[in-house]
């Protein structure tokens, strides 16, 4: 029941941010809904027993992430977007496939609702060491790539937001 | 108690929404988030998963997939800078050829 009405509460928070995401025209407001949706979607994380992943969702998701968003979207001046009748072919492809594409998710998730069962709170909890562990023995070479990929981006950032010197 | 397909759902949802403005979106940064948000509805049902079987190495993917977005964000933004500095524009309907 208490795993039920927080799940609702912040489901409907989670959908509502998106809708607001998608509807809002100024890009500073779509920003800040976003960040709505990543917080609460920490916390159904932490209701699945996952708190360190939520940590790190609220730290670098809607921490870092946003924080470097924000500051982008408050260094170019974006304004309002121009309203524009966007690609044609685009809207009448895209919009009747996303609805497939949902409905086929639905239909195939509610086929297989007996096999898929049921999660409670506090069934499952993975404590940060357990995390730890499985990061750093059996995904460790994963792990030390994605530190080459880190890397990589970081000097591709510097070398693409350089000024261009005459 | 309630059925691991509604936190599936959910991220259908999510998903949906991030697919639906990545079309609609006309500013390069929004179009950026958009990207961000289909990546945390992804998350979610990583983590729903590995909750329902009990596998710790769902909750390791959320780590990577969160550093890929990361990556993403840092290298993304800085190409949105240099489209910026040689376009003046953020509007993608403005931004279609490879040469000025």
């Amino acid at each position: 029941m208490f795993h039920l009405v927080l799940f609702l509460i912040f489901a409907v928070i989670c959908v509502a941010g998106a809708l607001n995401f998608l509807l809002q025209r100024h890009p500073v407001n779509s920003a800040l809904s976003l960040i709505v949706v990543m917080g609460s979607l920490a916390l159904l994380f932490l209701l699945l027993g996952a708190e360190f992943v939520a940590a790190v969702q609220v730290i670098v998701y809607a921490g870092a992430v946003m924080v470097l968003f924000v500051f982008v979207i408050m260094l170019l001046n974006a304004g309002e977007e121009e309203k524009t009748r966007g690609n044609k072919v685009a809207l009448a492809l895209g919009v009747p496939g996303l609805i497939a594409f949902f409905i086929l998710i639905c239909w195939t998730v509610s086929a297989a609702r007996s096999q898929l069962g049921r999660v409670s709170i506090g069934d499952f909890y993975v404590p940060t060491q357990q995390l730890g562990i499985a990061l750093f023995r059996e995904f460790l070479l994963p792990f030390e790539v994605t530190s080459v990929l880190v890397l990589i981006a970081i000097m591709g950032a510097v070398v693409l937001a350089r000024r261009e010197r005459q | 108690m309630i059925p691991l397909s509604w936190y599936v759902i959910l991220g259908a949802i999510l998903f949906a929404i991030g697919v639906a403005s990545f079309l609609i979106k006309r500013n390069i940064i929004t179009i950026f988030m958009s990207i961000e948000l289909m990546l945390n509805a992804v998350n979610l049902t990583f983590i729903a998963f590995a909750s329902r079987w009990h596998q710790v190495s769902g909750q390791v993917f959320v780590f990577f997939v969160m550093v890929v977005a990361a990556a993403e964000a840092a290298v993304g933004l800085a190409i949105v800078l240099a489209v910026f500095r040689t376009r003046e524009t953020l509007n993608v309907d403005q931004v279609n050829l490879l040469k000025l």
